[in-house]
């Protein structure tokens, strides 16, 4: 495990910021709803939390939360990866041909 | 192993940042959605080789299990749902996001309060880690019950909003307890077990609070600040558990989706503030209702289609109505032909037409409509004056020309279509009501407006049929 303490905490912090904003602010108005549900699929990245957090799991309790954890990060990272392909799959000019 | 595990995360972060980056063209963005989704894979095995994890074979388990209970349930839901239904997907999604972190961090303060009674040996966190632990959960636990309440009322479960009487200052008393609960809960050595179950009901039921009060046509808005605040809420944990990646993903989605939310609130030129604590309708709806000059005058179908066969230029501004009538192919159908008469069509989209930015551009390209006849509304305004024909579909407030006039409006200086600067204008509408924010249309009583009554797929149904005929 490497070490990130407050301060490297806080520089990622800040230039992630940076990039998220950089990112996003050019992207055109019909790829917004995309995009929403793309950066809704990054924050499935909570799986990999829950999934550690989930092995360490002791007690029954932990157990039950940390299942629920883990059910609720895989259905956000799934969901939001179908959805997400669905939506753009909607720009594709090969697919369009098919259904016109 | 460790080495490992921290350069697949390195290289996931990456593939995030890149997927995302790729996502906002059209041309690259199935690309940059599959980079991010090799990262997610990646991300995702190599958690399993984490410390611990695989010291408990009952634990492994039960996660391959929650995996598969998860990922089974959104994988069907996600492809069996209509397009036109795809915002309130979102939010749910999202809010499983949030549930998630905040999951996350009640486990770790469970572990806390159960080892609290063995000194020196228990769980421990630094005092930074527990207070942010306490903050992602607070956030995280907001954003699950606030999505859950956005999905219903996107998804017509919910139809009423509720407002309860001193409503504001309810939220305001329960969010303050909430904090207290969690400032004390981030800063004690012994964290009572009782108290985090309370800190979690009060955030739960403040998420509802929050979200109940706010208007369906507001949802939009409210999603993507769930959004975000799901991004903020992983970031933290991610601090919690060491684990850059989290950190990062979660903070780029949390400073994309506050960027989003502006963009959003900016385009119904209100502020964020206004849009989630004062509900459009209560604030001033009455206004508006006054002296409205002329009356509605209906139109056939076959007549409002001769109007537009012999047009030269056709502007088409859908909105939520024909999300709602799946109408989409139709219109589709109707471009195709009128392009065969040589007529010039194009779609006007209004930044918050339909339920999310972007939505109408999706339910049209998912009709086979090429995106380069989908104009913004900076596009498209200069062609009013020189179209023969607007065609509203189900839009309303998106073309409120009082939205120009009338400074006592509640939807006064909001950019709008101009619809009602094209030389004839044919609105497609289900009943006489008054649209979502409940003010009265102008626009549908102008002298160059006639009114086609009918659901949008039927209505667009009889324009094809007419221009058929002819």
């Amino acid at each position: 495990m490497i070490e990130i303490g407050g301060f490297t905490a806080l520089y990622i912090f800040m230039l992630s910021a940076f990039t998220g904003y950089e990112v996003i602010s050019r992207v055109p108005v019909i790829l917004h709803t995309p995009m929403m549900s793309g950066s809704n699929f990054i924050h499935g990245i909570v799986l990999v939390g829950a999934i550690v957090v989930m092995g360490g799991a002791e007690s029954t309790l932990e157990q039950v939360i940390g299942f629920i954890a883990v059910a609720l990060a895989a259905g956000n990272a799934v969901g939001g990866y179908v959805a997400t392909v669905r939506m753009l799959e909607m720009f594709n000019p090969k697919d369009k041909k098919g259904e016109a | 192993m460790d080495i490992f595990i921290q350069v697949v995360y390195f290289i996931t972060a990456i593939l995030f940042i890149l997927g995302l980056k790729k996502m906002s063209s059209p041309v690259t963005a199935t690309g940059g959605i599959v980079w991010a989704g090799i990262g997610m894979v990646a991300a995702s095995l190599v958690a399993f080789f984490e410390p611990g994890v695989f010291e408990h074979t009952g634990n492994v388990v039960l996660i391959v299990v929650a995996i598969a209970v998860g990922s089974g349930i959104a994988y069907t839901t996600a492809k069996r749902v209509q397009m036109t239904d795809m915002p309130q997907m979102i939010a749910i999604y999202n809010g499983m996001g949030g549930g998630a972190a905040a999951a996350i961090a009640a486990v770790e303060l469970v572990k806390m309060a159960g080892s609290s009674d063995v000194p020196g040996m228990g769980h421990h966190l630094s005092t930074t880690a527990q207070v942010l632990a306490v903050i992602g959960a607070l956030i995280g636990a907001i954003s699950f019950s606030g999505s859950a309440i956005a999905f219903a009322k996107l998804q017509g479960i919910m139809k009423k909003t509720i407002r309860l009487p001193m409503h504001m200052m309810i939220n305001l008393i329960l969010f303050a307890l909430t904090l207290v609960a969690g400032a004390i809960i981030g800063f004690s050595d012994d964290v009572s077990i009782q108290l985090v179950l309370l800190f979690f009901v009060m955030a739960l039921v403040f998420g509802v609070m929050f979200t109940t009060p706010i208007g369906g046509a507001d949802m939009p808005v409210v999603i993507s600040l769930f959004n975000a605040l799901t991004g903020l809420a992983v970031a933290f944990e991610g601090y919690v558990l060491e684990n850059a990646a989290m950190i990062i993903a979660g903070t780029v989605v949390g400073s994309a989706g506050t960027l989003l939310t502006q963009l959003m609130s900016k385009a119904m030129n209100r502020p964020i503030s206004n849009i989630l604590f004062a509900s459009f309708g209560s604030d001033g709806g009455d206004a508006a209702e006054e002296d409205i000059e002329g009356s509605m005058k209906e139109i056939q179908g076959t007549d409002a289609a001769i109007m537009m066969a012999f047009a030269e230029k056709v502007i088409i501004v859908p909105g939520y109505g024909m999300a709602v009538a799946q109408a989409q192919h139709k219109v589709s159908e109707l471009t195709k032909l009128l392009e065969a008469r040589g007529v010039k069509v194009m779609f006007a989209i209004h930044p918050v037409a339909g339920r999310m930015p972007g939505h109408m551009n999706v339910l049209l390209a998912e009709a086979g409509i090429d995106y380069d006849k989908i104009l913004d509304l900076d596009e498209v305004n200069p062609e009013f004056p020189t179209a023969d024909v607007a065609l509203v579909i189900g839009a309303n407030d998106v073309v409120n020309p009082v939205a120009r006039s009338n400074p006592d409006s509640p939807i006064y200086g909001m950019p709008i279509l101009d619809a009602d600067i094209a030389k004839n204008c044919i609105v497609i509408k289900r009943g006489k009501g008054s649209g979502f924010s409940g003010i009265e249309n102008h626009l549908f009583y102008a002298d160059n407006t006639r009114m086609l009554y009918g659901d949008g797929q039927k209505a667009v149904g009889e324009l094809i049929a007419g221009i058929k005929e002819l």
